[in-house]
């Protein structure tokens, strides 16, 4: 006899589905149906490199104890797409439910008797109720959605008023949308009464929570901090940062009387030219930002190079992907670290910040506005395409409208005109490594200089003397610490125990729901890094504990290097925790592989009293 | 070149009509070798810009890298310089005057850096047709890399090491007439009378403007064999027409007998009148002007003056429909949306 796996409000689901075919608005309805239920949600897409065709699969997560990271494995799968689904069928945990089209039976070599077997004839179905091909395509999708809600115990209420809402506009797709919902929903309820164990009930956990992308997020910050001049490039997994940001400024910022826009967004040619835009409009006195990935990152390189010496502020956003190369260009990854905060030839360091979720997308990107014009240097967002493209339930976006922006050390016309001294575009006049910069057009005598990517002295006069150019480069290092200061802050939870965990982006989710279950058999303290350069309380975490996990999703442990290399720290203290599948990081991974080496080092390293 | 400017000027030098003396547009001293066309290309833009009486400030000027792109250091010091990298110029440029489209933008590159290293960028600042001058410095080699044939070398020419070029030269104006340019030019470094009023009838154009100058590079390309020297260009130039500036309201007047000249009026009221040549053509026509620079080319001539004039297309910030107000003098209070927005923003999103 075998046993079904029963749970409420605590299991995985996964849809195989076929790109191209309209699924990701049906499984996007059925996620969102659960976090209207109250119920905490985390919905991946895991989609090819693609149109129309292809596999493409979307995993949801629900989770009553609010666990938001990826968990690894399914309980459920909702098996429509023929190329997969031997695949969908072999991996499905022991115990759960196949879920699949059974206006074909299944081949004879589908003989697992550790699964459920829903079968739902979804063709037949649509061919009875609907004539036209493409509506027959798009409410298959609907229909699955219908069957679920009866077979997960879910309100339909939420689905139908899920359906009025999206459809407000076009007001009658509505009854058509909610008829096939009903005709899925009936026949689960007529044909697989009391056979599924999985349950979705109301709950009231999530509060005031929404549901966002983070490259949507990223985009509304960069309208919030002021952006007007946007340069970019379509890659994926970035591109929708600026569509973000067009749409929302098509909200906000177009002019009411004369219909005109209050922001210039220009496709370049490549991804040199969007920075070289951001560039030139930064120097210029205008906020502006260019989003990309790695291939960007790296033909970004000697523009960064250019911005870090002559210092001009960049706002730059990495939705990294799996590289090298072109890599796994849908697939998630944290590997441009180095690229990123090293990029340019000769002596550069670039200022990083590792946001988490959607919501902290938003304050990153103002923060790192904000950032990049007082420190006159370039600012990296490391974001990434599972916190960039999937919808993620998070704090709602937050603004106090006593905020001001800072824009740095930029000097006026009046500034200008009363100034005592003589000026220099590369003095450090208050020590803090930080010149005075001024922008074209300020003042008709003083002012002017010369911006050059070759070696220049304070008053921005070119300079062969390799004293004066050794001076910039160590007031650059000046400011490197300047900038320690003023980057957001780590997280640091525990503070007793010998061992600590680190780790940042969007390993956060599946690394707090490690620790959880790690605590109750260890004492282990743990730090999420937010920001490169690292300020002070990562190395005083580092240097309180004799154990410490990296968990990075690359495989050669970039932040673990660049912790070595910035702090001078024993490498020997790092154990590291690596996920390079292009998947997003699993607790279970982290769990099973933290407490393998947790024993390792326990039993090598005996502890001193 | 290693000799001392003097400061003086005298005391009664002439003032243009905003009170500023030609002391006013110049730059720091050139250091390129003596010479150079480029030089006498600097002395044109700031006697232009001197002439029409622009207020140095509102100037932004703009260059890559090269021998060409370290002259803005020499004309212009009250005005704000960049010096970027190799070949992108353009969009440092197309940033910067999306930021603020009042200022006046001189971007200025070299053969190398326009035709070989920034060809992309230079096809797609002509294709947004971005307000602002393109100049480029056109010695047909890499002088900060002692002489090396760039693209724009015509075929069988040669340099100081006396290798004839063995690849086909791209013209660039055929180029920008191709891509859309608004205003095509070519001119010669050594002849001012013609560039200079090149030169403010590219200030004067609303939309992108391009001059392509022939400046003989005096240390590595200026041999007999060599189609960007002196003597082979003075000797194969071939003139649209005779080409003269005059500003909008001005008193001045160009005598030339009846039936030999044209007038082409700016969109601020200025003119240019041109001395018809025998071989006149439609200046608004872009296949006219294409046929003529092949015709001219195949007799080994290059031709120079105004090559096509065409006002009619929008600008880059017409294209994309921005505000009048530079975006840069924008407030945080215009800018930012607010809380206000947050709890409708907010509500669609869960």
């Amino acid at each position: 006899m075998m046993n079904n796996i029963t749970a409420t409000n605590d299991f995985v689901i996964r849809f195989a589905n076929v790109n191209g075919s309209g699924s990701a608005s049906a499984n996007n309805l059925f996620s969102k149906a659960v976090f209207r239920l109250g119920v905490p949600v985390a919905a991946k897409n895991i989609f090819p490199s693609n149109i129309q065709g292809l596999p493409t699969w979307f995993e949801v997560r629900i989770s009553e104890q609010g666990y938001l990271g990826r968990r690894g494995g399914y309980d459920f799968v909702v098996a429509v797409n023929g190329q997969t689904m031997v695949r969908d069928y072999q991996e499905l945990l022991p115990g759960g439910y196949f879920f699949y089209d059974s206006s074909k039976r299944l081949p004879d070599t589908f003989t697992r008797e550790d699964i459920t077997l829903i079968g739902i004839p979804l063709t037949d179905i649509c061919n009875a109720h609907y004539t036209e091909p493409r509506l027959r395509q798009i409410f298959k999708n609907i229909i699955y959605v219908g069957a679920l809600a009866y077979l997960f115990e879910m309100d339909f209420t939420v689905f139908e008023d899920s359906i009025k809402s999206q459809f407000a506009k076009k007001a009658k797709l509505i009854e058509p949308n909610i008829k096939a919902l009903r005709l899925g929903f009936d026949y689960a309820e007529e044909h697989h009464k009391a056979c599924c164990g999985l349950n979705i009930h109301r709950r009231d956990l999530n509060g005031d929570q929404i549901m966002m992308e983070g490259n949507a997020a990223a985009g509304l910050g960069a309208v919030f901090a002021g952006a007007t001049v946007a340069g970019w490039y379509p890659i994926t997994p970035s591109t929708s940062v600026v569509e973000a940001f067009e749409k929302y400024c098509k909200a906000y910022r177009v002019d009411e009387q004369s219909g005109q826009n209050k922001f210039a967004i220009l496709q370049a040619e490549d991804e040199l030219a969007a920075i070289g835009i951001v560039i030139g409009a930064s120097w210029n006195g205008a906020r502006a930002f260019t989003a990309t990935s790695g291939p960007g990152v790296s033909l970004m390189s000697e523009f960064l190079g250019l911005a870090y010496f002559s210092e001009i502020p960049v706002m730059l956003m990495d939705i990294q992907r799996t590289g090298p190369s072109t890599g796994m260009p849908t697939r998630t990854q944290q590997s441009d670290l180095l690229a990123a905060a090293y990029a340019s030839h000769g002596d550069t360091k670039n200022v990083l910040l590792f946001p988490a979720d959607p919501t902290e997308c938003f304050a990153h990107t103002v923060i790192g506005f904000d950032l990049a014009e007082r420190l006159q240097t370039p600012v990296i967002l490391m974001s990434d395409l599972d916190l960039g493209m999937n919808v993620h339930q998070c704090d709602p976006i937050n603004w106090d409208d006593d905020y001001t922006y800072d824009r740095g050390k930029v000097l006026t016309e009046e500034q200008l005109e009363h100034l005592g001294e003589r000026w220099g575009r590369y003095l450090d006049v208050d020590g803090d490594g930080i010149p005075y910069r001024t922008i074209p057009g300020t003042h008709p005598e003083k002012g002017a200089f010369f911006t050059r990517g070759s070696s220049h002295d304070e008053y921005a006069a070119y300079t062969e003397d390799g004293t004066v150019y050794a001076r910039g480069m160590e007031r650059l290092l000046v400011k490197w610490d300047t900038a320690k200061t003023l980057v957001p802050k780590a997280d640091v939870s525990g503070q007793s125990a010998s061992v600590g965990v680190i780790y940042y982006g969007t390993s956060a989710w599946s690394a707090d729901e490690a620790l959880e279950t790690l605590r109750t058999t260890h004492d282990i303290d743990a730090m999420r890094i937010k920001a490169f350069p690292f300020g002070v309380e990562v190395r005083e975490f580092i240097e309180a504990h004799d154990t410490l996990f990296v968990i990075e999703q690359n495989r050669d442990a970039q932040m673990k290097t660049l912790l070595v290399n910035e702090l001078s720290v024993d490498p020997n203290q790092f154990v590291e925790v690596l996920n390079i599948d292009g998947m997003p990081i699993t607790a279970s991974y982290l769990v099973e592989s933290i407490n393998r080496q947790l024993a390792d080092v326990q039993s090598t390293v005996p502890r001193e009293a | 070149m290693t000799f001392i400017r003097p400061n003086f000027r005298h005391p009664e030098l002439s003032t243009n009509a905003i009170g500023q003396s030609i002391k006013s547009y110049e730059g720091a001293l050139s250091t390129l070798c003596a010479g150079c066309g480029h030089d006498s290309i600097s002395a044109a833009i700031i006697k232009s810009c001197f002439d029409l009486n622009l207020q140095p400030h509102k100037i932004a000027k703009i260059s890559g890298i090269g021998c060409s792109s370290k002259t803005p250091t020499y004309f212009l010091g009250k005005a704000h310089g960049f010096n970027s990298v190799h070949g992108r110029m353009p969009s440092v440029t197309t940033g910067a005057n999306m930021a603020n489209r009042d200022l006046l933008y001189i971007g200025v590159s070299g053969d190398g850096d326009t035709a070989s290293i920034g060809m992309g960028q230079f096809a797609h600042v002509v294709r947004r047709n971005l307000n602002m001058v393109y100049i480029v410095m056109n010695n047909g080699c890499y002088g900060l890399t002692k002489g090396q044939d760039s693209a724009t070398a015509d075929k069988g020419s040669a340099s100081k090491k006396g290798v004839p070029s063995v690849f086909d030269s791209i013209d660039l104006c055929q180029l920008a007439l191709q891509l859309g340019a608004g205003m095509v030019a070519r001119s010669f470094s050594g002849d001012k009378h013609q560039l200079i009023p090149l030169i403010k009838a590219a200030i004067r154009h609303p939309g992108f403007a391009f001059i392509d100058v022939v400046s003989p590079c005096v240390t590595f390309n200026n041999t007999p064999a060599s189609t960007k020297g002196y003597e082979w260009v003075r000797d194969h130039l071939e003139a649209t027409g005779t080409i003269d500036f005059i500003p909008a309201k001005s008193e001045i007047t160009i005598d030339y007998p009846p039936g030999t000249s044209r007038q082409v009026e700016l969109h601020d009221g200025s003119e240019l009148v041109l001395q018809k040549n025998a071989e006149d053509y439609d200046l608004s026509s872009r296949k006219a002007a294409m046929n003529r620079i092949e015709a001219v080319r195949e007799q080994q001539h290059i031709l120079t003056g105004l090559i096509y004039h065409n006002e009619s297309a929008a600008d880059t910030h017409g294209l994309i429909n921005t505000v009048r107000q530079p975006l840069n003098e924008l407030s945080q209070q215009t800018l930012c949306p607010g809380s206000g927005v947050l709890d409708s923003l907010n509500e669609s999103l869960r």
